[in-house]
């Protein structure tokens, strides 16, 4: 048992770190996402990364990947992500979008696709989630009609919501339901759009946080060729299972409040007493907790690393992640809050201790417990998928979609 | 990166559980909690001694196997899984590893063969009323090496050979060793919350006692001995957690309620994957404690209070909503939910409770991360 | 808004008062359990109270009762608590088993029964919990089949757990199976059985806290006669359902220890009362408890007006094991390594959080489990629709089972 890599796995970690401090910091990174410069030098960024073969290290290098390890993958990660690059612009395409054109459609779609994708000159986003289905992904009601023309074309009509990245993207896969007569598994069909036809229409989403990085989109009378199904008719879900897949094996980096910065504060929060809030016993037990669960993730990831380093498929216990993250760095924001008392309210970053990023993170955490499955989802999930509980009885497997009891 | 143990480390782990599925049934720890005059199993301890695990860490010059900790690490967990009602925590984890940090060369050759061969038996005697272990609690005396005092609760105190015994010289604390066959020495059996494990009150009349390390080191020498036995408890409290989860989810499987198993319904299903999530974390943050005890990495006082808040959170979990889950029949005596529910106190407060050590916690990350 | 009680009500409680104080004390309460005159004693103290009227205040003064109010029981309850009295002995009989059979039975077996066990002359238990029933009370298996003799009368053989005092008890009311070719709450009937005979076999339920409060009844061969049953045959489920409705209306007066006792604990480790992180815990368990003790006062408000209480009773125990489990987990921790010990010459308030400690899996299980109370909120209180049901339209003999 060790923390070091193996020669092999430290070779290319020197070659990435070499090649990464040659070229990233003339980027100059941070750029916000709200920035006007933010999408262009997001690509030059991306560009670069292709051109040396760190754009998609996993890939094929007939795609324009490495054909590298998954290991390998983490590593350029780890290596990349404190130079802060503003690599999220690509994730959705590269992670979940291309992949799903890569094991669907065919070679002259490919071909027309995945250089640009790999390349960031085209951005994608990925058009699934709708009003009346969140953790339901399947509610799909955006319908799609062959054109009456005869010219094979499908006409696109619906609405999708919380599309990441959908005002910056060029092209996005849909999910939709092209028979309304089948159950709801069987009748929908995947295709790709261009998200500069007129009839799509983008608008961000207002988050209670404040800030705006999902977006509803609207579709009216959007044309699609034939040719730009992804997937047999009427087998979308399936299609989507691929897309999801591939969603699953994105490592997320990501920065978020954590215990360091509550031990920074609290030192800095003096009370009554004269004391600093981090002479509290009972902070200084939560603040244990705390570290606790973040050190239990971090070296839960070392052992999924471990298998993947060792070729071997890494067991459930990934699956942990994203509940106990966000549940703790939920109770953490809002007792970093708590125990600035009265001053906590002040969400001004020039006044507040670590400019105000545990008022951000109170503000966002619970959000984050929503995104990419809630908390009683993400249960479910281990509890069937890892302790083999049975599944939720279900009432929507063999009834036809439009006979549905739906609310609003 | 390679965070995990060897293949042959995994063996031994495959080995100790078929050992003792076989050797420690529940029903032989009902023997121990049902039967007042069996404080332990006697006849595991000597196969477990046969077994060479009692000096799996001990160097082969003093009669071990000369393995390192992470095989006592896979051990310890199925110990935990398995309940087994033996003194290996108080003989292995406390006293040969205070021998082999502190001791003397005269006190290894002495004490660590005899431990490693199965014919002594440690316990260590710190408390002596309610409340944390320090300084100010420490009434036990030595004079001219006669140690007297009292001390309760002592895991394994009523059959313990060798103890390692909290007490003061000269107003300094020191740890020293006490023959508890010798002269000046009584025992009385306690009432604890968990009667598959031997608890009594030793009280000392001028028994004789050899200082083990340094005078005035009793305490750094404590925490030391401490940290490492914290990361082996946590193993045997992840593989106690895990057992209770395997339960409480094949329960789950076959109880029927309004006409459906039970593990159909949310509300249990969330319940397990609670104490899944609860006992990953425990693992993991364990497995991090057994690469620092393993190498004796300056990390070991983080990662072992880590790895022992996460493990008595855990296992407190599973081992109670395994009871929830069970329903009334998880409630009765005869049902082994309790055993698991008994010993995840008994780990918990036997190094102290967790509420000590995340103050501990909390001291290192405050000085690692000083402004 | 004020927590006098009514003119009346003082009324009540003084005659109450002097009542208890001219009549209890001599008793020498609290009896020890384990000695065999207790159920002798019992029932001498059970007698004086029916005779004076105390022992069903709300029943009518027909049955013995003092037609009172919901109210004046609680009253009565909250000043006979500190004599620690020995009335637990006969709350299933008189707050479950009688109304159910003063509902249901005809006027000969009303006059045979109720006074008797008001006067705790005969004490009684209620036979309904099976090995593979808990939280689905309908899931019964006990048989009762009509005798091949044309008698009319039935045999019933099956298994019953959890049943609380039949080892005291000289009469049970039982639910049975009488039709399995029915779905599951239509093939049900109820009878009372007369628990001394032979084929009625007691054996105790070992707790893991060491006790032994309930019982397992088997059943063998135990012949009851037609007029023992109560309520149509097929109708066990409504007329359990009249049982489990008196359940939830009877005062219980026992206060399991709460906070104090953690308070009574922590004089043995000073230490431990100055951690902030244990001050924030005990301030987190009184405010539980006083929500707990409010909310009764809330409910005992709208009874003194006559009104039905409202819902909010229902968080009751959820909340009281909920923290119990907390507190008494951090009494014995707070007592570090010396927690362990479970002797209640050795451990600070007599060992009370080792005994809580152990004690509460079983009080968060009996009378429902957290799942089910949770289950009862969200639908019966809060409207959300019930849990999808397999068992509903198919007969009793084809539902899926486990063991």
């Amino acid at each position: 048992m060790d923390f070091s890599d193996t020669p092999e796995e430290a070779a290319y970690r020197k070659a990435a770190r070499d090649w990464l401090a040659a070229h990233a910091p003339k980027h100059n990174f941070p750029v916000k996402m709200h920035e006007p410069d933010f999408l262009p030098r997001a690509k030059l960024w991306q560009a670069e990364k292709a051109a040396a073969g760190y754009a998609c290290i996993t890939w094929p290098k007939e795609w324009g990947g490495q054909g590298g390890t998954a290991v390998q993958n983490v590593i350029f990660l780890q290596e990349e992500q404190p130079y802060d690059a503003p690599v999220q612009a690509f994730t959705v395409g590269l992670g979940m979008c291309l992949p799903t054109v890569m094991t669907l459609s065919d070679e002259e779609t490919k071909q027309r696709f995945v250089g640009p994708g790999i390349r960031g000159e085209e951005v994608w986003c990925q058009l699934f989630s709708e009003p009346s289905g969140g953790s339901d992904v399947a509610s799909v009601r955006t319908r799609a009609v062959r054109a009456e023309d005869d010219s094979g074309d499908w006409i696109i009509n619906g609405q999708k919501v919380w599309t990441s990245g959908a005002h910056h993207a060029d092209f996005g896969i849909i999910i939709t339901r092209t028979d309304p007569d089948a159950p709801k598994h069987k009748g929908m069909t995947m295709f790709w759009v261009d998200m500069r036809d007129p009839g799509v229409e983008v608008r961000p989403i207002h988050q209670m946080s404040g800030g705006s990085h999902f977006n509803e989109v609207f579709l009216t009378e959007v044309r699609v060729k034939d040719s730009q199904r992804l997937g047999a008719v009427n087998e979308g879900w399936k299609a989507s299972l691929v897309t999801l897949m591939n969603e699953r094996l994105t490592v997320s980096g990501g920065g978020h409040a954590n215990w360091g910065q509550f031990l920074q504060a609290a030192r800095e929060v003096v009370g009554g007493d004269g004391a600093s809030a981090l002479q509290d016993r009972a902070l200084r037990e939560k603040l244990a907790d705390w570290y606790v669960q973040a050190e239990g993730l971090k070296h839960t990831r070392n052992r999924t690393m471990t298998a993947l380093s060792k070729g071997e498929t890494p067991g459930p216990e990934n699956s942990i992640g994203k509940l106990v993250l966000t549940t703790y760095v939920q109770e953490l924001a809002n007792q970093a809050v708590e125990m600035m008392d009265q001053y906590g309210i002040i969400a001004d970053p020039a006044l507040t201790p670590l400019r105000g990023v545990l008022q951000a993170a109170a503000l966002s955490s619970p959000g984050s417990r929503l995104a990419g499955g809630t908390d009683e989802i993400l249960r479910n999930i281990i509890a069937e998928r890892v302790l083999g509980l049975p599944g939720e009885i279900r009432l929507d497997k063999s009834v036809a979609f439009k006979d549905l009891p739906t609310g609003r | 990166m390679n965070f995990d143990f060897s293949d042959d480390q995994k063996f031994l782990k495959a080995e100790a559980r078929k050992f003792l599925e076989a050797n420690s049934p529940t029903t032989r720890v009902r023997t121990v909690l049902n039967d007042d005059a069996t404080p332990h199993d006697a006849a595991l301890w000597k196969a477990v001694g046969e077994q060479g695990w009692l000096g799996a860490a001990i160097p082969e010059a003093y009669g071990g196997l000369g393995l390192g900790h992470l095989e006592l690490c896979v051990i310890a967990e199925e110990l935990g899984r398995s309940l087994a009602p033996i003194p290996f925590a108080s003989t292995v984890y406390f006293l040969a590893e205070s021998v082999m940090l502190a001791g003397d060369e005269a006190q290894k050759a002495d004490i660590l063969p005899r431990i490693a061969a199965g014919e002594v038996i440690g316990a260590l005697a710190t408390s002596e009323g309610p409340g944390v272990v320090g300084p100010a609690t420490v009434g036990a005396t030595v004079s001219g090496g006669w140690l007297s005092g009292v001390k309760l609760p002592v895991t394994d105190g009523g059959i313990a050979d060798l103890a390692l015994v909290l007490a003061k010289e000269n107003g300094q604390a020191g740890l020293y060793l006490v023959d508890l066959n010798g002269a000046g020495v009584s025992r009385e059996t306690l009432t604890t919350l968990d009667p598959t494990r031997d608890a009594a009150k030793l009280t000392f009349k001028d028994a004789p006692a050899q200082r083990l390390g340094a005078a005035g080191e009793g305490f750094p020498l404590l925490e030391q001995v401490l940290d490492r036995a914290a990361v082996l408890l946590a193993f045997e409290q992840c593989g106690g957690a895990d057992r209770a989860l395997e339960m409480a989810r094949d329960y789950a499987l076959e109880r029927y309620a309004f006409g459906r198993v039970i593990g159909s319904y949310q509300a249990i299903k969330h319940k397990l994957a609670d104490m899944y999530i609860k006992n990953q974390v425990a693992r993991s943050n364990a497995y991090y404690g057994a690469w620092a005890l393993n190498t004796s990495a300056p990390e070991l006082p983080v990662a072992a209070s880590a790895a022992r808040i996460a493990a008595c959170e855990a296992y407190w979990y599973a081992a109670k909503e395994n009871i929830e889950t069970h329903g009334g029949i998880g409630f009765t005596w005869e049902m082994d939910c309790h055993l698991y529910y008994r010993r995840s106190r008994q780990l918990a407060l036997v190094a102290g409770a967790p509420r000590v050590w995340k103050e501990r916690l909390v001291s290192h990350l405050e000085r690692r991360n000083a402004a | 808004m004020d927590f006098k009680d009514t003119p009346e009500e003082a009324a009540y409680r003084a005659q109450v008062r002097d009542w208890l104080t001219a009549n209890a004390p001599k008793h020498g309460f609290p009896l020890d359990t384990s000695k065999p005159d207790y159920m002798p004693r019992a029932k001498v103290w059970q007698a004086e109270k029916a005779a004076a009227g105390y022992a069903c205040i709300t029943w009518p003064k027909d049955w013995g009762g003092q037609g009172g109010t919901p109210v004046q029981n609680v009253i009565y309850a909250e000043e006979e608590g500190p004599y620690q009295t020995p009335s637990a002995l006969f709350s299933i009989g008189l707050g479950m088993c009688l109304p159910t059979v003063m509902t249901v039975a005809d006027e000969a077996t009303k006059t045979r029964f109720v006074g008797p066990a008001m006067r705790g002359e005969e004490i009684w238990c209620q036979l309904f919990s099976e090995p593979s029933g808990g939280s689905d009370v309908a899931a019964v298996r006990t048989r009762a089949v009509r005798s091949d003799d044309g008698s009319g009368d039935w045999i019933i053989n099956g298994q019953k757990v959890w049943t609380t005092g039949a080892q005291f008890s000289d009469y049970g009311i039982i639910i049975t199976r009488t039709d399995p070719d029915v779905p599951k709450h239509k093939g049900m009937t109820m009878f009372w059985v007369d628990m001394r005979d032979p084929g009625v076999e007691v054996r105790p339920i070992h707790q893991m806290s060491g006790g032994s409060k309930f019982n397992e009844v088997f059943i063998t061969d135990v012949r009851v006669k037609d007029s023992q049953r109560l309520g149509a045959v097929g109708d066990g489920w409504k007329v359990s359902l009249v049982t489990l409705m008196n359940e939830r209306l009877s005062v219980s007066g026992v206060r399991p220890p709460g906070w104090p006792a953690f308070l009574d604990a922590a004089r043995a480790t000073p230490e431990a009362m100055q951690d902030r992180a244990l001050r924030e815990k005990l301030a987190d368990w009184y405010v539980q408890a006083e929500g707990l003790r409010h909310t009764r006062n809330r409910t005992m408000t709208a009874l003194s007006k006559g009104e039905t209480p409202g819902p909010e009773s229902s968080i009751g125990k959820i909340v009281l094991t909920d923290y119990l489990h907390d507190l008494s987990s951090e009494a014995v921790d707070m007592l570090d390594q010396y927690g362990i010990i479970d002797d209640p010459a050795l451990s600070p308030a007599n060992a009370a959080p080792q005994a809580m400690w152990v004690g509460n899996p079983g009080l968060r299980l009996a009378g429902g489990t957290d799942e089910i109370l949770r289950n009862i909120i969200a639908e019966r209180v809060l409207g959300l629709p019930g849990d999808i049901r397999v068992d509903k339209d198919v007969a009793f003999k084809d539902m899926p089972r486990g063991r």
